[in-house]
């Protein structure tokens, strides 16, 4: 994924489609989840939207976490992250989480609900809110990565939750992304789409030479400033059997101002609503 | 007010009234070898509130005295009672309050056709039903477990003296010459006789227990009650009066630090939780011991915090808060303390989104007028704390020389003033409270492991260990178990209020990090400290080692304390060379603000 260099407003607005599509999804096929039904059942679901949607490729497939898993509680190995068939059942957590490629444009959302009422979930995305402001206003202020991995890490901490994306591969909080130019066929290799990946590799290894990385985690790759383009950034928060995540796209300017692709999204005008029933 | 009350069979009863006659009434009966007098300290506590009645079993005190054995049984005694109780509350139903034999008649009363409708509750003290003592013999004997055998066993040893009493003549010798006195001595040494003759009561052992143990009746009891059963009684093992839910519905049980004679020894204990009760069977609300009393055996021991009240200082993070939690999750009511307040506030809502009440109060430990204080406040809002963790604590980490007289002041006032607080104000209400409990004092792997540069930390923390250990053997008797906590390597935010003495700000943040780093890569979360913890209090560990390192540790210094010394004195010389320091010099370099209370 070239990511580098995505400022054209015509490249970013069909970004922004795309994303809004994901989450449309998302957010449909959430709405549509009933007790009893499966981990399996909801990422088809999702696939199948988007798949009538016009979307031809995956950066990586449908994933649906529910209950103890939306916080990765047991996970050893990668494999875990692919749908089982868990069921839904009433107050029980869950999180959609897909990367649909249309016409060479990537999202990659992460959505959070619940079915019925949980007190836990609602007060882990409520308090939510707060990463996504402190990413951004970090990001703008040209941090290092690692440093606001540190700070997200210390947001955690303070507020009692503990850290969930160090599970994902990587221990990853964001990754680059961007347009998917590849010849290789539309295939799906243990989840991700081998177009999207072999792009993803040959960035890793330009990125690598500059000692910098498309991937954003604690480490000392990451011990530089966001680089200009586009960020999936998808913190995810976790306590006892609950967790919440967002992700959605960070714009880094090429001077290094940086904002949210959109704000239109489920889990900010939920925030809203919130603030203005206040 | 005295006054008598003729039994059916012509037999003058002496009866003692106090408090207010239009309060609820309760009558207090009394066992053997007592009088209305075991009841005196009881009847002071209540008599502000309730009608307090007690009065003169037959054979006893002032009340007559046949010498027919025939005039003991118990359905004469259920008569008695009846007639007292219609005497002093025609119109109203009472509430029963009664110990040893006292309690056997109560039970015997209430299980028969004597009182129906007559009383509203009944709190009874070491005294069973017969007829579920014989039920629980049989159940004994057909089932024989190991601890079956070992009740059985226990029960009939502590029963030696039952036989003896059934013997013609020898009893009453013995009592006259002083032998049975000073045998009840040695094994309840707070047994002293009231009444001057114990001659009649014998009667009481005669007359009833072989019919009643031969020919059981399944006797059920519908009315609310409540058992109070001591840990120390040498003469009735606890669950001869506490297995009795299959005939007893509404049935609370509370195990209580004390022996057999609780009404004479504890007589607050004994109001304090017969006016629960009463006030519950009244119509009022149920207090949250009385709730927590009331579950069944089986939830008892697999919910054993469902209900309790558990406080938990500095709980604004790691540890503290991870406890705070754990103990939410199993259905424990927290109160939280940090000196600061929002982090409290914090941990106290993550714990209500358990679905248990949690609350949060500002308090800085080592302050020992504000823990007086907030105990005040504690128990008029709260109640008695069931359970106690001291863990608040600062670290700060540099040589010796470099560590002035007031970091010293500083570290010994959080983490062994704060702890000495905690078990002085907290720990005492427990104590007044007469209900027991644990009490758990959070101190360190260092408290036994010499490590160079820590040795103002581990020198508080070696403090709360022994403080620990002594106040163990003290309040054993009193029912409160002490726990010492040494966690090791937990990954907290300690070390990121941990003061690094002699460094400048660079070097310190520099320091922050590696430790961070260092406790990051061990990876034991607060979390997996808190189920340790939740672990050790309800086995009331006496040391309770959290991480492998720490127990490892422990290990080593008691088997081979020489090596551990050795391998201290190596860390300490590579640490100098990295620092280019020799032991004793003093470092340049800034010397900072405490970043943490």
């Amino acid at each position: 994924m070239a990511g580098k260099g995505i400022t054209d407003p015509t490249d970013l607005a069909k970004f922004r489609e795309v994303q809004q599509l994901a989450y449309t999804a998302a957010q449909a096929v959430g709405d549509s989840l009933r007790p009893g039904m499966t981990e399996r059942q909801a990422a088809g679901a999702l696939r199948n939207y988007l798949l009538d949607h016009g979307v031809e490729d995956w950066f990586h497939i449908p994933f649906a976490w529910f209950g103890d898993r939306s916080a990765f509680r047991g996970f050893r190995t990668s494999l875990q992250f692919f749908p089982t068939d868990r069921r839904l059942t009433e107050h029980m957590p869950f999180i959609l989480d897909c990367a649909p490629v249309r016409d060479g444009y990537v999202a990659d959302i992460g959505y959070s609900g619940c079915l019925g009422t949980n007190p836990i979930f609602e007060r882990l995305i409520r308090d939510l809110a707060e990463y996504r402001d402190l990413i951004v206003t970090r990001v703008n202020e040209g941090l290092p990565l690692g440093q606001i991995y540190r700070e997200v890490d210390a947001l955690i901490v303070k507020q009692g939750y503990d850290n969930r994306h160090r599970v994902y591969p990587g221990r990853v909080i964001g990754h680059q992304v961007g347009k998917v130019r590849s010849r290789l066929p539309k295939l799906v290799a243990a989840g991700f789409g081998i177009r999207s990946l072999q792009t993803l590799a040959s960035e890793l290894i330009a990125e690598r030479l500059r000692h910098r990385s498309p991937l954003w985690a604690d480490g000392k790759i990451s011990n530089h400033p966001a680089s200009p383009g586009l960020w999936a950034v998808e913190p995810h928060i976790g306590f006892r059997d609950v967790g919440v995540k967002f992700e959605e796209i960070l714009v880094v300017t090429e001077t290094g101002r940086a904002y949210w692709l959109d704000d239109n999204l489920p889990h900010v005008r939920r925030w809203q609503r919130h603030a203005s029933a206040r | 007010m005295i006054r008598d009350v003729i039994a059916t069979d012509g037999v003058l009863l002496r009866v003692y009234q106090s408090g207010a006659p239009s309060a609820p009434a309760v009558v207090c009966v009394h066992g053997y070898p007592d009088d209305h007098i075991l009841w005196d300290g009881v009847t002071a506590e209540l008599a502000a509130r309730y009608h307090v009645v007690s009065y003169d079993v037959r054979g006893a005190g002032a009340s007559g005295k046949p010498a027919e054995r025939r005039a003991y049984r118990l359905d004469q005694l259920a008569r008695d009672l009846v007639a007292v109780v219609a005497a002093v509350s025609p119109a109203r139903a009472v509430h029963l309050l009664a110990h040893d034999w006292g309690a056997v008649q109560v039970w015997h009363a209430l299980t028969g056709e004597w009182l129906a409708g007559r009383v509203a509750s009944f709190t009874s003290i070491s005294g069973p039903c017969l007829d579920h003592v014989a039920h629980w013999l049989q159940a004994r004997l057909r089932r024989p477990t190991p601890k079956a055998i070992r009740e059985l066993v226990t029960q009939l040893v502590s029963s030696w003296y039952i036989g003896f009493f059934q013997l013609p003549l020898l009893p009453e010798l013995a009592w006259r010459s002083g032998l049975t006195q000073r045998a009840l001595r040695m094994v309840e040494p707070s047994s002293t006789p009231a009444v001057a003759d114990t001659r009649h009561g014998l009667q009481l052992y005669r007359a009833n227990l072989l019919p009643r143990l031969a020919a059981p009746d399944p006797r059920r009891l519908t009315i609310p009650v409540q058992v109070l059963a001591p840990h120390r009684d040498p003469f009735i093992v606890s669950s001869l009066q506490t297995d009795i839910e299959q005939w007893v519905p509404n049935l609370a049980v509370r195990e209580l630090p004390g022996g057999h004679w609780l009404p004479r020894t504890h007589p607050q204990v004994v109001a304090r939780c017969a006016a629960e009760l009463i006030d519950n069977a009244e119509g009022g609300p149920e207090s949250r011991a009385l709730r927590r009393a009331r579950r069944r055996r089986q939830q008892r021991q697999h919910q054993p915090f469902h209900d309790a009240l558990v406080v938990i200082t500095g709980a604004g993070s790691g540890i503290g808060r991870a406890t705070a939690v754990e103990f939410a999750a199993r259905g424990a009511q927290v109160v939280v303390t940090d000196i600061d307040q929002d982090a409290a506030e914090r941990t106290a809502g993550l714990a209500a989104t358990l679905g248990t009440p949690a609350t949060a109060y500002p308090l800085d430990v080592s302050d020992g007028g504000a823990v007086e204080k907030f105990s005040t406040v504690l128990n008029e809002a709260h109640g008695i704390p069931d359970i106690v963790i001291n863990n608040a604590g600062v670290g700060i980490a540099g040589p010796f020389f470099d560590t002035t007289v007031a970091d010293w002041e500083r570290i010994i006032d959080v983490n062994l003033w704060g702890v000495i607080h905690g078990c002085r104000v907290l720990g005492g209400l427990m104590r007044t409270g007469g209900a027991g409990g644990i009490i758990v004092n959070v101190a360190s792997a260092a408290a036994y492991l010499p490590i160079p540069a820590l040795s103002a930390y581990a020198t508080t923390k070696a403090a709360v260990l022994a403080l620990s250990q002594c106040l163990r053997a003290e309040l054993a008797q009193a029912g409160i178990g002490v726990v010492a906590v040494c966690p090791g390597f937990v990954h907290t935010n300690i070390t990121n209020s941990t003061r690094f003495l002699g460094l400048d700000a660079a070097q310190q943040q520099a320091a922050r990090q590696r430790a961070g780093e260092l406790y990051r890569r061990r990876n034991f979360t607060p979390q997996q400290a808190a189920q340790e913890i939740l672990h050790a209090v309800e086995r009331n560990t006496a040391i309770a080692t959290v991480t492998p390192e720490a127990k490892a540790a422990l290990l080593a210094s008691r088997l081979t304390p020489g090596l551990v010394r050795v391998l201290a004195q190596r860390t300490a010389g590579e640490w100098h060379e990295s620092r280019g320091t020799r032991p004793g010099t003093p470092q340049r370099g800034g010397r900072h603000d405490p970043t943490n209370g």
